[in-house]
């Protein structure tokens, strides 16, 4: 949902949420990337975490009056300028369908394409991250082609394997580790994304940009 | 050390939590009832957020490898140390080679379905982005980053001279602090982004109505089962930070209250969020219970959360206060 003007929600006594308004954008995001970047010296703020077009902050304590945080966010929005990253490209070769793509069929059925057609435009735009969340690892992504938007799955499935390439709504992204998702899988690559021994522990930074070249096609 | 002799699924080595981490994607983990655990290292005078095992299947037997001073908290599971029944929340001190059983978790007192066995010292794993918690999603953290088998060993950390000092304990903050609604186990929710987006009757559901817990419920997210929530019309969100406690509602109306194991990120619609101040009393509801949940606003979520830290504050004075006079004794 989108709306004229920024949104800040409550996620308990633990974080806040802003939402920025507007359609789902790179420039939204940069901007994104810059409130994160001044919010996270707020005494208040444990940790600025971005997500597509909003921002979580969490609280190092639950403040005892929301207000100030609030108008200061707002009045951070208002002046923050895009916060332009130097990126770096990866490729990630892509099987669609089949086993590692075991609800391509429900793309398929939802937005009527076939297979091939769901993997040429799929793998067509470069992607850049817009930010990591979901699990160690894990990048959203931005600019998918809204003609293979899906909705998210009426109910989560428990287990997706790591590497699965999936459409949530009008966002894809690939899985890092196993684990659960309410997102369909139609596809799956080999990548590893995070090793905690490292650091950064995650492989991909908001900034980056992937792209996904068709292995094959499982139709 | 301690060595497992007996486990069911699911026993893992948790602190409170990893925190700092979820810009690369990494939720918290922690302990499920962090009141607990901190007791028990309050008990131990380990520090607050020292690791323990947590154990939400029973039977579950340790060998103690060394005189170790222990304690067992959470849910009231009839400890015994080579047959001899112990009080819970109470520090104990095994001798090398005795053995320690946890059996199923008694819903008489305080009725809950997680025990914290907490070791003098602390369990020793590595610290991994800032915590010793299973991070089981991402594999590290914990144990190896799995859940404990039979013949696992665990060492502990240093000590200091008060770990030795035993024979007291603490009232559970279930006893302390009960929350109950209609003779359940009752959670403060705060409305959260899409609560307006609810029908009238769903809203009054979510406060009027008891919540039963699904088997398909774990340490990443509790799925309820009751009238479904219907939105006024459906919505497809971005993808955004949530926290555990968040109540989401996928599109099949029943909703899943994220827990420790939750990923840090989302988007299915929320309806609210369990305050942290309440995430153990949730955290220690068995599957298959109902569950009541209480609309609650900033003010009083925040008095709730100073109370648990008043309620840890007094459970440090009194122990210190025992510690004085058992060691001047």
């Amino acid at each position: 949902m989108t709306s004229d003007e920024p949104f800040v929600s409550l996620l308990g006594t633990s974080a806040l949420l802003f939402e920025a308004p507007g359609e789902t954008s790179l420039p939204t995001q940069q901007r994104i990337w810059a409130l994160a970047r001044a919010a996270e010296d707020w005494p208040e703020i444990r940790e600025a975490v971005p997500g597509m077009n909003n921002l979580m902050l969490s609280f190092a304590s639950p403040p005892a009056r929301l207000e100030p945080i609030e108008a200061r966010l707002h009045a951070a929005w208002a002046c923050v300028e895009p916060l332009a990253v130097a990126g770096r490209l990866f490729e990630l070769p892509v099987v669609y369908g089949g086993e590692g793509g075991p609800h391509m069929a429900d793309v398929i059925a939802h937005i009527g394409l076939d297979a091939d057609a769901i993997a040429e435009i799929h793998s067509a735009p470069v992607y850049p991250v817009y930010a990591l969340g979901s699990h160690p690892g894990y990048c959203y992504l931005g600019g998918m082609d809204p003609r293979i938007a899906t909705p998210r799955r009426k109910s989560p499935v428990l287990s997706v394997p790591g590497g699965a390439v999936s459409i949530g709504g009008a966002q894809t992204g690939v899985s890092a580790s196993a684990g659960p998702s309410g997102w369909n899988t139609i596809g799956a690559t080999a990548m590893r994304f995070f090793d905690p021994e490292q650091n950064p522990p995650a492989l991909l930074r908001p900034g980056d940009r992937i792209r996904f070249q068709i292995a094959k096609v499982i139709r | 050390m301690i060595e497992i002799i007996a486990t069911g699924a699911l026993a893992t080595v948790q602190d409170l939590g990893r925190i700092g981490a979820l810009k690369w994607g990494v939720g918290g983990s922690g302990a499920m009832d962090d009141l607990a655990l901190a007791s028990g290292n309050i008990l131990l005078g380990n520090d607050e957020g020292a690791a323990g095992i947590e154990i939400q299947v029973f039977p579950f037997q340790v060998r103690f490898g060394e005189d170790c001073s222990f304690a067992v908290t959470g849910a009231d599971c009839g400890a015994r140390l080579d047959d001899l029944p112990l009080p819970p929340w109470w520090v104990h001190r095994a001798k090398a080679g005795q053995v320690l059983e946890l059996g199923l978790p008694r819903q008489g007192l305080w009725p809950a379905c997680r025990a914290y066995l907490c070791l003098a010292g602390g369990v020793d794993v590595p610290t991994i982005l800032g915590s010793r918690s299973t991070q089981l999603r991402g594999g590290f953290g914990g144990l190896e980053g799995r859940t404990l088998r039979n013949g696992d060993r665990l060492g502990t950390g240093a000590t200091n001279s008060v770990t030795s000092i035993t024979g007291f304990g603490l009232t559970p903050p279930a006893l302390d602090m009960p929350l109950i609604v209609d003779g359940l186990p009752a959670m403060r929710v705060l409305p959260a982004a899409e609560y307006t987006n609810y029908t009238k009757a769903a809203q009054a559901a979510l406060w009027g109505e008891p919540w039963r817990i699904t088997p398909q419920s774990n340490r990443y997210g509790y799925r309820l089962e009751g009238t479904p929530l219907t939105p006024v019309r459906p919505m497809e969100l971005r993808s955004h930070g949530i926290v555990p406690g968040v109540i989401q509602v996928p599109h099949g109306g029943q909703p899943i209250v994220q827990m420790r194991d939750a990923q840090p990120s989302g988007g299915y619609p929320k309806i609210g969020t369990v305050i942290e101040a309440d995430l153990w009393r949730l955290g220690q509801a068995p599957i298959g219970s109902r569950i009541r949940f209480i609309e609650t606003d900033w003010d009083e979520a925040v008095s709730a959360h100073d109370r648990n830290r008043r309620w840890l504050a007094e459970a440090r004075r009194l122990v210190a206060l025992h510690r004085m006079r058992m060691g001047s004794s």
